[in-house]
C-alpha cells in the first residue's frame, strides 16, 4: 500500500489529463498553463539542489535552460522536419514519436556539460563570488546563441511546432502534454533519489559545514560536480520541453529575469525542501496566470473610475513589479519560505501512512 | 615501524613560523598527547596532518605511505579521523545522518546506483545504516539517533562528534580538546570513554588537551610545544617535573 499510493495517484492524474485533453474538457489555454507548471516544477526542484541543499547562490539557471532548449530544438528540427536551416529531415517525421525523448535527453546532457562552466569554479569559489560566476555563465550562453546567425541569432529559432504536429499525425495524442508530465515526474523522482541517498546527503553536509564534510571523507569536489551537473541537466530538460511547448525559442526569454523567477519559486517554497519547491512552482504558475487576468481587470476598473489617464494602460509588465515585491515581503516576514527546510511529510505526519518518505 | 611518522614538519603563514621542525612517531595503538599554551600551534599540527594545509617543509608518513599534500578526504580514507576544537557537526541533520555521511570514503556505489536503487546501492545503504547504529549504540547514543544535534546538550554533541570520527574505522583518532567546555562529571565520563575506545578498538589516539587530569590519566607519552617549537617530550611524570614546561605554562620566575 505504502509503495503504491503515489504511483497510483500519478497514474490517475495522467489518465485524467489525457482524457480531459482528448475530449476537450481541458482547453488549450489550461493545457498550456499545466505544461508551464510542469516546466516550472522541474526548474524549481533542480535549482533547489544548488540554492537549497548546497546553499550556494546560482542565478544563472535560465542559461542552462537555454542550452537544453536550443540543443533539443535544433536536433528535433534537423532530425524530423524539413526546414530552412537544415533542409531535408535526417530521419523523417514518422520517427519523431519514438525518438523525441532522446532529443530531450540530448538537450539535458548538453546542459549538464555546460554546467561544468559553473561546477569547476565552485571547487574553489563560494558564496557571492560563485553567484557572479553563475550570472556570467548564463550571459555567455545567451550571448553565444544571439551571435550565431545560422540558428536565428537574436530573432530566435522556430520549427518545433512542425515536429509536434508530425508526432500527432503519427499517433493522435497530446504528445507534448505527455512528455511534460513524464519529464516532471522523472525529474522529481530523480532528485528525490539523489538527495536522500548517503551520497546526495553530502550536498547538505557541504551546505552546513564544508570543512567538516571534507574532513569526514566527503569528496567535496566530486559531490559539487555531480550536484551541479544533475541540476543543470534537469534545467536543460525543462528548457527542451519549454521550447517544444511554445514551438519557438528566443534567447531573450532566458535572461536574468527568468533565472530570478525560478529563484523566487525556490525561496518561496523553502530552501532545501523538495516538496516546497514543487508547491511553490505550482503556486507561482497560478499566480502569474491570475495576475494576467487581474491586471486586465484592474486596467478596466481604473479606467472606469477615471484615476488614470485614458492614454495609459496597466499592462502585464506590472507583473514584474508585483512578483519582486512579493519576494521582498517574503524575505521580510517568512524568510524560510512556505515549508522551511521541512518536507510535506514533516508538516503532515499523517501522510506517512500512505508513503514511505525517507530512504 | 611507526604508524604515524612526522619528520621535521615546518609551516609558515607568511613570515610567521607556526610550526617549526615538528617531529613525532606514534606507534600502533599508542595513546599520546600534544600540549602547550594557547597559540602554541597545536591545532596547526593537527590541521597539517589531516591535510588542511600542506606543510612548507617536512614529511608526513602514515602507515608506510607519504600523506603529505593529500586532500583532507583522502587522508581520512587512509585511516586518520579527527574531531574539532569547536564542535563541527552538521547541526541540521539527524545524528544518524551525521554518521552516515562520514561513510563517504566507503560508499561503494555511484550516482547511477542512487538513481536506479540497484541491489548494490540497497545493500550498501543498509550496511552503512547498520554500521552507524552500531557505533552509536557503542557510545550509548542509540536513542538520540533521530534527533538533530542542535537540540542536544553540549556534552552529547561532543560524543556524537567522537562517534562520527570512530565510524570511519580509523587507525589513528585525533581528538582536538575533547574535554573543552565539559563539566567535571562529563570529563570523568570522557576519560573512561576514551580509555574504553582505546582498549576495545585498539586504535592509536592522539589528543590535544588542556585539562591535565585527562592527559595524565590516559596518555603514555606527551609532547609539549610552545611558539611552534618542541620544548619537551616524554612520559607524564617526566613532563610534570620538566622546568621548561613549567616555565612555558606559568612564566619565568626571574624578574
Amino acid at each position: 500500500m505504502q509503495r503504491l499510493t503515489v504511483p497510483a495517484l500519478l497514474a490517475c492524474l495522467f489518465g485524467v489529463l489525457l482524457w480531459a485533453a482528448g475530449t476537450g474538457a481541458l482547453n488549450v489555454y489550461w493545457q498550456s498553463v499545466l505544461m508551464f507548471m510542469g516546466v516550472n516544477i522541474i526548474l524549481a526542484t533542480s535549482l533547489n539542489i544548488i540554492n537549497g541543499n548546497m546553499g550556494e547562490f546560482s542565478c544563472g539557471h535560465a542559461g542552462f535552460m537555454a542550452v537544453g532548449a536550443y540543443v533539443s530544438s535544433l536536433l528535433s528540427v534537423a532530425l524530423f522536419t524539413k526546414s530552412q536551416v537544415f533542409g531535408e529531415p535526417l530521419i523523417g517525421p514518422s520517427a519523431a514519436v519514438w525518438l523525441f525523448p532522446l532529443v530531450l535527453i540530448a538537450g539535458a546532457l548538453a546542459a549538464s556539460l555546460v554546467g561544468l562552466l559553473v561546477a569547476i569554479p565552485s571547487f574553489k569559489t563560494r558564496g557571492d563570488y560563485l553567484a557572479i560566476i553563475t550570472i556570467a555563465a548564463a550571459y555567455i550562453v545567451k550571448s553565444t546563441i544571439e551571435n550565431i546567425g545560422a540558428i536565428g541569432g537574436a530573432r530566435g529559432f522556430m520549427g518545433m511546432s512542425a515536429v509536434m504536429s508530425a508526432m500527432n499525425e503519427t499517433i493522435n495524442l497530446p504528445w507534448i502534454l505527455i512528455w511534460v508530465f513524464v519529464g516532471t515526474v522523472f525529474s522529481v523522482w530523480l532528485i528525490r533519489r539523489f538527495i536522500y541517498s548517503t551520497f546526495g546527503k553530502g550536498v547538505d553536509a557541504i551546505c552546513q559545514d564544508e570543512i567538516a564534510a571534507e574532513i569526514m571523507s566527503v569528496n567535496t569536489d566530486r559531490v559539487k560536480l555531480v550536484a551541479f551537473m544533475v541540476s543543470c541537466g534537469l534545467a536543460g530538460l525543462a528548457g527542451g520541453l519549454f521550447a517544444h511547448i511554445l514551438g519557438y525559442v528566443n534567447p531573450g526569454t532566458f535572461t536574468i529575469l527568468k533565472s530570478t523567477e525560478i529563484m523566487v519559486m525556490v525561496y518561496l517554497g523553502g530552501m532545501g525542501s523538495l516538496s516546497g519547491s514543487v508547491l511553490a512552482a505550482i503556486l507561482m504558475t497560478l499566480l502569474i496566470e491570475y495576475l494576467r487576468d487581474a491586471f486586465g481587470f484592474l486596467n478596466t476598473f481604473l479606467h472606469y473610475i477615471s484615476v488614470i489617464p485614458d492614454s495609459y494602460e496597466v499592462t502585464q509588465v506590472w507583473k514584474w513589479v508585483v512578483i519582486p515585491l512579493l519576494l521582498v515581503l517574503l524575505m521580510q516576514f517568512r524568510p524560510e519560505g512556505i515549508m522551511g527546510r521541512r518536507e510535506l511529510a514533516d508538516v503532515f505526519p499523517g501522510l506517512r501512512k500512505f508513503y514511505k518518505f525517507k530512504g | 615501524m611507526a604508524l604515524l611518522d612526522v619528520k621535521e614538519m615546518t609551516q609558515y603563514f607568511g613570515g610567521l613560523c607556526a610550526v617549526s621542525e615538528f617531529t613525532v612517531a606514534l606507534e600502533q595503538g599508542q595513546m599520546a598527547a600534544l600540549i602547550g599554551p594557547n597559540g602554541a600551534g597545536k591545532t596547526t599540527v593537527f590541521n597539517l596532518v589531516s591535510g588542511f594545509y600542506k606543510p612548507t617543509r617536512g614529511e608526513i608518513i602514515f602507515d608506510g605511505q607519504s600523506i603529505k599534500g593529500l586532500k583532507p578526504h583522502q587522508v581520512t580514507s587512509r585511516g586518520i579521523a579527527r574531531t574539532f576544537q569547536n564542535i563541527r557537526l552538521w547541526f541540521e541533520m539527524t545524528v544518524l545522518d551525521n554518521i552516515r555521511i562520514a561513510q563517504h570514503h566507503a560508499l561503494g556505489y555511484g550516482l547511477f546506483d542512487c538513481f536506479l536503487r540497484t541491489p548494490r546501492y540497497m545493500r550498501r545503504e543498509r550496511d552503512i545504516e547498520d554500521h552507524a547504529m552500531e557505533v552509536l549504540s557503542r557510545l550509548g547514543l542509540a536513542e538520540v539517533a533521530n534527533e538533530l544535534p542542535k537540540n542536544l546538550p553540549y556534552g552529547v554533541q561532543r560524543l556524537v562528534e567522537i562517534a562520527r570520527a570512530l565510524s570511519i574505522k580509523p587507525k589513528l583518532l585525533m581528538l582536538d580538546e575533547p574535554a573543552a567546555g565539559l563539566n567535571s562529571a562529563d570529563v570523568e565520563g570522557l576519560i573512561k570513554l576514551i580509555g574504553d575506545i582505546h582498549r576495545d578498538y585498539g586504535i592509536a589516539i592522539w589528543m590535544i588537551e588542556h585539562q591535565m587530569d585527562v592527559v595524565m590519566s590516559l596518555c603514555s607519552w606527551i609532547k609539549v610545544i610552545d611558539f611552534g617549537a618542541t620544548i619537551a617530550e616524554g612520559t607524564p611524570e617526566a613532563i610534570q617535573n620538566n622546568p621548561d614546561v613549567i616555565k612555558a605554562y606559568l612564566g619565568d620566575d626571574t624578574i
